[in-house]
């Protein structure tokens, strides 16, 4: 069991390396242009030029250059703006965190909750009509584009319906932070909230209705059948829960990418200033050094999280622990 | 001779046909099918739309005038209440022809921009999907069939691309790719070239079929069939293309419809992020970031694109279940994460 995780953080590690390795040749081993414009952007003068290329070492190999941006994001934390001059980067990413998981927290507690109830109902009634058009609504919820329901969201809760019951308490955009102010924290990711999570509840549904049904055709079903137990608590107590095992792992992915920019186009469209959006401002000004850094944390934090999900399952699972 | 050895000299269906049969049989796949046909015949006739109805999607005519019943009136109005600050475009006239979803910002008829992106989306999609299962056969094929060093280095290069985070990925890319251009020797390519989202698109997704073929070749190599044609001495590119590649080819046939929907997501979320098609050209995610300083005065200009994304994502991914249905009932082939 030891080597198995062992081996599992060792994976993380050349996965951490290889992906640093990638957004390293991206950004600075692109054939065309030369890399410390990039970084400084749009009209720099010369003078800023030749700082980005002492500061990022550009007259040194590759490798220096490799370790001077790993150093500057990782362990100094003094990689600066040229855009916006002298503005940190690295507290800065580090300050959009909680709105990042503010988002995504509430909006995974809804689609746990929904995803749930929907798949089973569907397949305590499969074959049968609202089996059908639950399947058909959770299809029509992964076919949106989620930037595109959020801006159907703020046209009716924000303009066309905003003055009626049903949408006056809608805060305009923006996030509140849950220290100063719970309650505006609450009002402004409502609708964020439910956006973001329609998508997954569908996938959700789907995945798990799948799952059950297919659950349902195994032996020890026929065992708990035989043993006369009731429909209900068949379903519940032993199809449904056999089937949370891919409902977790698929949740500790998705929850993770999500968290890793993922939410990127929802907090556009809601104004919330987390790790997505700053990341697409960013890409609006050019700023090459915050999308750096934002990418490199994000999808580590991807790799560290999917690999803790596979850490638990070794510790939990048997069966994974031997292969 | 009976009815009995009739039934029994009738040919049996080769697998190839009894997917047809089966699929030629699912209702809710057909109408997809043909729901998707329609709107992609409708995008590609998108040159005649705009000749007929006379107007350029691609030119900002904010000073154009539009006939309307004996009136007329201009395409950018003024707003005659208020303050009159700004000039507001029109709004849907429901004329076809005649700026039947309104203008945008810059008086550019929407319902012809429409087509002309959804156009793009679908040559972008499809060049995307083409990119990503050849790249993905090749990978996942050499990886599984050989084995050793070799699928070591690429199970760990896609593991690396399967852990990125794909917008992120697609951002790391774009915003060195598309702001500049790139030149490869004497390859330059123009940075508004449709062939750069189609690049990205492609690459983010290769394994994520890339891993599925790789486990599926791994099986078939250690199948009875191919050891027995290895033993025999065949070449190993005919056991690859005559053994291997025929039985992933269901795999891949099943892949085409849900890469296609991922890739339309995809695509429309990258340009609505202003890192997909590149001004002036339009794709549906274009229309929509257009429209979306206008959402509260020209809904129709956000909502038209979207609902249109909506409708034809929804029809691949129906025709795809059944597709997959027809295909390989067993198939684990679960629809796409986004």
């Amino acid at each position: 069991m030891v080597f198995a995780i062992l081996q599992r953080l060792g994976q993380m590690l050349f996965v951490m390396a290889g992906i640093s390795m990638l957004v390293f040749a991206i950004f600075f081993g692109t054939p065309g242009v030369d890399p410390a414009a990039r970084i400084a952007g749009r009209n720099a003068s010369p003078e800023v030029l030749e700082a980005v290329r002492v500061s990022f070492g550009f007259d040194q190999p590759f490798y220096v250059q490799y370790l001077t941006m790993m150093k500057k994001i990782f362990v100094t934390g003094d990689l600066t703006s040229f855009v916006n001059r002298g503005w940190k980067v690295v507290p800065a990413v580090l300050d959009t965190i909680p709105v990042t998981l503010s988002l995504v927290g509430g909006a995974a507690v809804l689609w746990v909750v929904f995803s749930i109830l929907i798949g089973v109902l569907a397949a305590a009634f499969r074959g049968g009509v609202t089996d059908k058009v639950l399947m058909i609504l959770g299809l029509i919820g992964i076919s949106m584009p989620v930037y595109w329901l959020g801006e159907v969201m703020n046209l009716v809760t924000q303009s066309r319906y905003h003055d009626t019951w049903a949408f006056s308490w809608v805060p305009p955009l923006g996030y509140k932070a849950l220290s100063t102010d719970p309650k505006a924290w609450f009002l402004t990711l409502v609708i964020p909230w439910i956006t973001l999570s329609i998508l997954y509840i569908g996938l959700y549904g789907r995945v798990l209705r799948a799952n059950i049904v297919e659950a349902m055709q195994e032996d020890y079903i026929r065992t708990a059948r035989a043993k006369g137990l009731s429909e209900t608590r068949i379903l519940l107590a032993h199809a449904f829960r056999c089937s949370l095992i891919s409902f977790v792992t698929l949740f500790g992915l998705d929850f993770g990418a999500l968290v890793g920019g993922s939410a990127l186009l929802t907090e556009v469209v809601f104004g919330l200033q987390g790790v997505g959006k700053l990341t697409y401002d960013a890409l609006q000004n050019l700023d090459l050094p915050v999308i750096m850094t934002t990418v490199l944390y994000a999808s580590f934090f991807v790799v560290i999280a999917n690999a803790l999900v596979d850490v638990v399952y070794i510790l939990l699972d048997p069966r994974v622990r031997k292969s | 001779m009976t009815a009995q050895s009739a039934d029994l000299q009738k040919k049996s269906r080769g697998p190839w046909a009894t997917a047809l049969f089966r699929l030629s049989h699912d209702r809710a796949a057909l109408v997809a099918l043909a729901v998707f046909l329609t709107v992609v015949i409708c995008c590609l006739l998108a040159p005649l739309y705009a000749a007929w109805a006379g107007v350029d999607p691609f030119k900002s005519t904010v000073d154009a005038t539009i006939t309307l019943g004996g009136v007329t009136r201009p395409v950018m109005e003024l707003p005659t209440d208020g303050l009159a600050l700004g000039y507001t475009p029109i709004g849907p006239t429901w004329v076809p022809g005649t700026y039947f979803l309104g203008a945008d910002n810059q008086g550019r008829d929407v319902m012809a921009r429409l087509l002309y992106g959804g156009m793009n989306s679908f040559i972008i999609a499809a060049a995307a999907t083409v990119m990503t299962l050849t790249f993905a056969t090749i990978f996942g094929t050499v990886a599984g069939f050989f084995g050793g060093i070799i699928d070591m280095v690429l199970s760990r290069i896609l593991d690396v691309l399967w852990a990125f985070p794909v917008y992120l990925l697609a951002i790391s890319l774009s915003i060195v790719l598309i702001t500049q251009g790139i030149t490869i020797g004497p390859i330059v390519i123009d940075s508004g070239s449709l062939f750069l989202p189609v690049f990205i698109i492609g690459v983010i997704y290769i394994p994520y079929v890339a891993r599925p073929i790789r486990g599926q070749v791994m099986a078939l190599r250690h199948g009875e069939f191919v050891l027995a044609a290895i033993g025999l001495g065949v070449p190993t590119h005919r056991i690859l293309t005559k053994d291997v590649l025929p039985n992933i080819s269901t795999t891949l046939i099943v892949f085409v419809p849900i890469m296609m929907a991922l890739n339309m997501l995809t695509e429309s979320a990258l340009s609505f992020l202003s890192i997909g098609v590149q001004p002036p050209d339009a794709s549906w995610g274009t229309i929509i970031q257009d429209g979306q300083t206008l959402l509260y005065t020209r809904p129709a200009v956000a909502l038209a694109p979207g609902v249109m994304i909506v409708i034809t994502v929804l029809a691949l991914n129906v025709f795809g279940d059944g597709l997959r249905d027809a295909l390989d009932p067993k198939s684990k082939i679960k629809l796409g994460r986004g």
